[in-house]
């Protein structure tokens, strides 16, 4: 298996475990790659990547800048904010617009749902989703199966419980299809009012006990609440979800066996976890950071590969 | 398809303990020199090279790496296969140092181009060097030539020459196959 079986990156749900093993094994070269002297390849010299960014973004959209500029791909960003989406041009004859000066991938960050699904149908590039809405944001699926097979080895069998809010969360949703094509199980633990209805669905099983979820884990992927995306109050206040849902030290010192911590940023210190939990040994945090530019640099090259070059 | 039989195992053995002498007479104890074998069809030579230097001639210090091209060459989309990268293994500074390029096979010299890139990622070399097992004459595409050469070769471009070893493919043996 040398190829990726799709065009676009718009889902852990259209990719087979095949791709992301190949994903995995590309993203070995590259991490070897950017812990060189001299952090960059020629290989996309001759391709060039729009950034659209219709929602804010730090950590992601510099890490999608870092692993383009690493490859030697051309780079051009937009954002929203400063863009003619305001005067009420659509998304498609933005993206068009943008096409018409020879881009040939676009990552995008969009608030819909399916935005990026809708935009790789209309238009002549290929697209990697960067996160659109409550959906998906399958890099950050793919860097966290990635960091959580460094720690633990080969994910089969491996049981991951992810933390908080659920239903507002793409990267929820990005894990648990990653950690399913990989053989793990998975759980989800957080307030009823942020799980959503129908996710057992996925095979995806319920603990509403933090404790309980921890026992039974080896990985616990702590999420951010996402207080802009709330439209109406899902729980009380913050003092009684960190009281529930918050992990601190003497917590996590209580567990009869040693978890990984991973959370996907921004943390909300003091909410989700703890500072002495977000920056102890059991944490992996920042080597999901850096593995998110290798990951990135994989699904870059792998996608690039299949454009072909002008002769063909 | 047909194949020929370029080089046995007995002459194999005899080129390789030659190599392994040229490379002593010019870099003495490799104390200023490393080996690099080009991923994939490079590493198995560079491997028996090293052993002939080691076991032979009682060469205790030797440098030895893997160095990966598949992000240095030029035919990136330009195939119809996605390039599959291997592992990069370089432990060691290259700056100043001797490098010798170690590689099965010498075609059209576009892989060393790439090698030549690759490396300067990790410093700046004092002098690079070639070694390959097999020389294919008249077909490069490039000004590129071999330091030490194993066999030269003619072999027209629908002909493919082919290294088997004993440890993959339980044989020393170079064919040549016509498609």
């Amino acid at each position: 298996m040398s190829e990726l079986s799709v065009n676009h990156l718009l889902g852990i749900k259209y990719i087979t475990e095949e791709d992301i093993q190949l994903i995995f094994k590309t993203a070995d070269q590259f991490k070897e790659v950017i812990n060189r002297p001299i952090k960059k390849v020629p290989s996309l010299r001759d391709i060039t990547i729009a950034n659209l960014f219709f929602e804010n973004s730090t950590r992601t959209r510099l890490s999608f800048e870092l692993a383009e500029k690493r490859l030697s791909a051309d780079v051009v960003n937009f954002s929203a904010a400063s863009s003619s989406v305001n005067k009420g041009e659509t998304l498609v004859d933005t993206v068009n617009n943008i096409l018409s000066m020879k881009v040939d991938m676009l990552v995008m960050r969009h608030p819909q749902p399916g935005a990026g699904v809708f935009l790789s149908r209309k238009i002549n590039a290929a697209v990697i989703n960067a996160g659109d809405g409550t959906h998906e944001h399958p890099t950050q699926g793919l860097l966290d199966t990635y960091s959580a097979r460094e720690k633990h080895g080969d994910l089969a069998g491996k049981k991951v419980v992810i933390v908080g809010d659920i239903s507002h969360s793409r990267v929820a949703l990005s894990n648990i299809f990653a950690l399913q094509k990989l053989g793990a199980q998975v759980k989800v633990c957080g307030p009823l009012s942020l799980i959503p209805k129908h996710i057992e669905s996925l095979g995806v099983k319920v603990e509403p006990n933090l404790r309980k979820a921890l026992e039974w884990c080896d990985i616990a992927n702590m999420l951010r609440v996402q207080n802009e995306r709330m439209d109406m109050p899902y729980f009380p206040n913050i003092r009684e979800y960190v009281q529930q849902y918050g992990l601190d030290k003497s917590l996590l010192d209580s567990l009869s066996k040693e978890i990984t911590i991973m959370h996907p940023g921004p943390i909300n210190r003091g909410v989700e976890m703890s500072s002495d939990v977000a920056d102890s040994d059991h944490s992996i945090i920042l080597n999901q950071v850096e593995n998110g530019v290798a990951i990135r640099m994989a699904v870059l090259y792998l996608l690039a590969s299949k454009i072909k070059s002008y002769e063909n | 398809m047909s194949q020929k039989v370029l080089l046995h195992a007995k002459e194999i053995d005899i080129i390789l303990n030659r190599l392994a002498c040229q490379l002593i007479e010019n870099h003495k104890d490799f104390k200023e020199t490393c080996l690099i074998g080009l991923q994939p069809r490079g590493i198995q030579l560079t491997h028996r090279l090293a052993e002939i230097l080691k076991l032979e001639t009682e060469i205790d210090f030797l440098e030895v790496g893997k160095l990966d091209l598949t992000f240095y060459r030029d035919d990136f989309r330009r195939s119809d296969k996605t390039l599959t990268a291997n592992t990069t293994e370089i432990d060691f500074i290259v700056e100043n140092k001797n490098v010798v390029f170690i590689d099965d096979v010498l075609y059209t010299g576009r892989s060393i181009r790439a090698a030549l890139t690759a490396i300067q990622s990790y410093g700046r070399p004092k002098s690079i060097e070639l070694l390959t097992l097999i020389d294919r004459r008249f077909s490069r595409h490039l000004p590129i030539q071999a330091t030490y050469k194993g066999r030269k070769v003619d072999a027209i471009d629908d002909e493919k020459v082919k290294v088997h070893w004993k440890e993959i493919h339980d044989e020393d043996a170079v064919y040549l196959v016509k498609n």
